[in-house]
């Protein structure tokens, strides 16, 4: 079909190109120096640091964003026109203000005496801030589009609103819910800019991988620095396949 | 729930936004086409970030109104000295560079991009100057005279990551020459180096967001260059600094690119008359004409303990022994600090 | 309502509510606190320079090709991902999602390991006069890889949710697969549209790294709004720097309200076709318990 053509030439062209040369690039002094790369100990603790963040953050957004989408959608409240405008402003502000402001409250003159800069939780933080609207804007269309009648004729039977939630709102929205994490999930990866400012940078201890990688190439190491790119994109599809498979599993024993 | 009318509706209002972004699009194409403009005089200028308000609003204005410059005009790039070598070694056009250390441009003349007698004038490629100082809280509240204080159990030192901030390693090198001329061999000299490191609570990527940190509240005293302490006293920013005896001389090299045209040469001949070098003075750099220096002294004091990297072999040696990567002793030692398993 | 679930409904909203608050809200004031902070000038003069108003207009251009391309784009690879099956569609739907999982340097070094000037590709685009990296196109490039996912990830899950048979009901009465979509399919998915593009041109307005990788950071000429931010904070120009990053969220905000409008004046005008659809609905006995059948 000329559809699936044109879509997947998109798709290689913009997406897989890039990637591939970035493939090549880290295998540039052989399987040996790729190995010694990725087991490099600052490098490995960079990559859980990431990952052990990311899976927190995603975690959060599961619940987090779907309350929000949630609230945005089924409640009224006055300037609720405005709450739903501003969720996606974290993902247009550059990232060197997203940090600064980050900074400016959470930092050593906090204004509100909370000062967990400079600590792996602000790694969450600054993660958290940056992925605040996927998980929502990924359920508020299905919700949306959601066709009440169910929940309303669940409702008159007596079924209580956590059960009307769990049985069957829940599954509706958990391809999207998912679609949403694995976005979340992907840009807590890779975030750069926002998080030195606000975590420290100290290796070993609040260095995430992103930050690692930007130092290799510093230190003249591209090679190195596609390595652990590689690495870090391997583990990343791993954990967006989970996902899907996650997603598709629930939808089938949901719906079956 | 769904009806013809309504897709035709939605249809219409979906192209019509359509094209009003590709309206948007067009203007800007036309727009940005308008601001761009580079005639065949241009000198395109790639240089590290701090000096940009010097050569922008002072030596470019000035090179212009001399008979040299007169047709000259200027497309200039600012960002971290290192990027912007990579930047040009990857084939970004620049007739004129200038970095914050002699390695960015090393990188070029390997890569065939600047002739390899850049250094060969009198000033060896050098056109500023400047030193590694300690900028400390107004007051100097906790009494900080020299690197000795950097590992004082009270003091919580700011210095960005040498791994990923090449003009860090001027700060990593002055620490570790000021305990060699202190006395020590080179394995004690790299032990304080690590104790400092140690000692170091935030290692940001850049200079410039060190001093941000700083500002924002962390740390008591702030490794960095004078230079960047000028500008950001003459900025409001609330600190002072010290310069401490024995300290070591940045060096910040220029050239002119193996394609730069007879102005652009003509430019960075410029940039060593005495009228650049007063504009560089007036920004917080020092001048490498020894008489436009001896005009500024007064604003920069010789500490008498001062050193260059000729002392360690130059650049071209302290690159790989020190910040080598995965094997210069430096490197080395932001691994160890963290590792539990080694040292 | 009972007061169980008007419990429930009040603090859901107040922990949603706290949450955006400590997490959003208060940040985005600081941002309006910070820029005008020492008065008007500052903040006006820096936008209306001309380094000011050039990254204006160049992040309205990169946004403006890369959001309505990764559209249409996004809109058709949503549909060949969720109804059809083919072999290897799981390895193109992870595909998607890697914009993302890189980190902003890397992807503008990538590019620029495929479309410098000094490599096969960019050399090929160089001698015939189109240059690249160090230039407009290669920011756009860049923009386009950046926002890719968004409307794709949007659009997808509406789909499976909405399912087929409206589309396979319009197809038996003989609409062409172009009907199909104008009619029935997009105007199902048209809040997963709204929302992607939205989020698309969020990130493409917010990107910075891999844009100032390959932008050649060129004064007056190669920066966006995020550059020029940057280059305004390096400058201590801090209010500069914070107005230019206010003008970005502005922007945000007028496309998300822009695509609501679209949207509602969508919904205004499917409460006068009721009719119309009561009189299709008489003709071919759809199953309003569709969700049920899935």
């Amino acid at each position: 079909m000329l559809t699936r053509g044109v879509a997947m030439m998109w798709l290689s062209v913009i997406v897989l190109i890039p990637v591939a040369a970035v493939v090549l690039r880290s295998l540039d002094g052989g399987l040996s120096a790729f190995w010694d790369a990725i087991s490099a100990p600052e490098a490995q603790s960079a990559i859980k640091l990431t990952f052990i963040s990311s899976l927190i953050v995603v975690a959060i957004n599961i619940v987090m964003g779907t309350m929000i989408a949630w609230v945005l959608v089924r409640d009224e409240f006055p300037g609720k026109r405005y709450v739903n405008a501003i969720i996606d402003l974290p993902f247009a502000l550059p990232t060197i203000v997203a940090g600064l402001t980050l900074l400016a409250l959470y930092g050593a003159d906090s204004p509100i005496g909370v000062h967990i800069a400079y600590t792996k939780a602000a790694v969450v933080l600054a993660l958290l801030f940056v992925t605040l609207p996927f998980v929502v804007r990924a359920v508020q269309p299905v919700l949306l589009e959601l066709d009440r009648d169910m929940e309303e004729a669940a409702a008159s039977l007596g079924a209580s609103n956590v059960r009307i939630f769990r049985s069957i709102v829940l599954p509706n929205l958990t391809p999207a819910i998912l679609a949403g994490a694995a976005l979340a999930f992907a840009r807590a990866i890779g975030e750069f800019g926002s998080l030195v400012l606000l975590t420290g940078n100290i290796p070993f201890k609040t260095q995430v991988a992103s930050v690692y990688i930007f130092g290799r190439i510093e230190s003249n190491n591209t090679t190195a620095a596609a390595a652990v790119s590689v690495l870090l994109l391997v583990l990343s599809v791993a954990m967006l396949f989970a996902f899907q498979l996650f997603s598709y599993w629930r939808t089938r024993h949901d719906r079956g | 729930m769904n009806t013809s009318e309504f897709g035709t509706q939605t249809r219409s209002r979906k192209i019509g936004a359509r094209l009003g972004i590709a309206g948007v699009a067009l203007a800007a194409t036309l727009g940005v086409a308008a601001c761009g403009g580079s005639s065949g005089n241009t000198i395109a200028l790639v240089a590290y970030s701090t000096p940009q308000t010097a050569y922008e609003k002072g030596i470019e204005p000035a090179f212009k109104a001399t008979p040299d410059g007169k047709d000259a005009s200027f497309s200039n790039s600012f960002g971290s000295s290192g990027d912007q070598s990579r930047a040009v070694e990857s084939g970004q056009p620049a007739d004129v560079v200038a970095f914050s250390l002699e390695p960015d441009v090393t990188r070029l003349v390997d890569a065939g991009k600047v002739p390899a007698n850049w250094n060969q004038d009198q000033y060896k490629g050098i056109v500023t100057d400047s030193v590694v100082v300690l900028m400390v809280r107004p007051g100097n509240p906790k009494n900080i005279k020299s690197f000795n204080d950097l590992t004082r159990s009270d003091v919580d030192v700011i210095d960005p990551n040498p791994a990923t901030s090449g003009g860090a390693r001027w700060n990593i090198m002055a620490i570790y020459g000021s305990q060699i001329n202190a006395g020590k061999t080179p394995a004690q000299a790299l032990d304080f180096v690590k104790q400092v490191i140690g000692n170091t609570s935030v290692q940001d990527n850049s200079a410039r967001d060190s001093l941000t940190t700083f500002q924002g509240g962390k740390g008591d005293v702030l490794v960095g260059y004078e230079n960047e302490a000028i500008a950001a006293k003459a900025n409001g920013v609330n600190l002072d600094y010290v310069i401490p005896d024995s300290t070591i001389k940045i060096e910040n090299p220029i050239a002119a690119t193996t394609s730069a045209s007879d102005a652009a040469k003509k430019f960075v001949t410029y940039t060593r008359s005495d009228a650049a070098q007063q504009i560089y003075a007036d920004n917080g750099y020092r001048p490498v004409v020894p008489s436009v220096f001896a005009k500024n002294k007064a604003k920069f004091p010789i500490p008498s303990g001062l050193f260059t990297i000729d002392q360690f072999g130059g650049w071209s040696k302290v690159s790989d022994q020190f910040f080598g990567d995965p094997n210069g002793s430096v490197i080395k030692i932001e691994s160890e600090l963290g590792n539990p398993t080694s040292s | 309502m009972t007061e169980a679930s008007r419990l429930s409904r009040y603090s859901l909203r107040f922990v949603a509510l706290f949450y955006l608050a400590a997490l959003l809200m208060i940040p985005v004031a600081i941002i309006f606190y910070r820029t005008f902070q020492h008065g008007l000038s500052e903040p006006i003069d820096a936008l209306t320079s001309p380094e000011g108003m050039h990254a204006f207009w160049l992040t309205m251009l990169c946004v403006g090709i890369a959001v309505p391309l990764n559209t249409v784009f996004g809109v058709t690879t949503a549909l060949v991902l969720v109804r059809q099956k083919f072999i290897g569609r799981g390895f193109f739907n992870s595909l998607i999602d890697l914009p993302f999982a890189i980190s902003p340097v890397v992807i503008g070094l990538s590019l620029i390991l495929i479309y410098g000037p000094n490599e096969a590709v960019g050399g090929w685009f160089m001698d015939n006069g189109i240059q690249i990296i160090f230039s407009v196109p290669g920011m756009v490039l860049a923009t386009v890889f950046v926002s890719l996912p968004f409307v794709v990830r949007e659009v997808m899950p509406v789909l499976q949710e909405i399912g087929t048979e409206q589309e396979q009901a319009a197809e038996t009465l003989g609409a062409s697969p172009w009907q199909t979509f104008w009619r029935i399919t997009l105007p199902s998915i048209r809040w997963g549209v709204t929302y992607g593009v939205v989020l698309a041109t969020a990130r493409a307005l917010g990107e910075f790294g891999a844009v100032s990788v390959v932008s050649g950071k060129i004064t007056g000429q190669t920066e966006t709004l995020p550059l020029f931010v940057q280059s305004e904070f390096q400058n201590f120009k801090v209010e500069g720097a914070y107005a230019a990053a206010l003008v970005l969220a502005i922007l945000a905000l007028v496309v998300l309200f822009g695509m609501s409008r679209i949207q509602r004046r969508s919904d205004v005008s499917v409460a006068g076709q009721v009719p119309a659809a009561a009189t299709m609905a008489e003709d071919v006995p759809l199953d309003p318990d569709k969700k049920e059948n899935n």
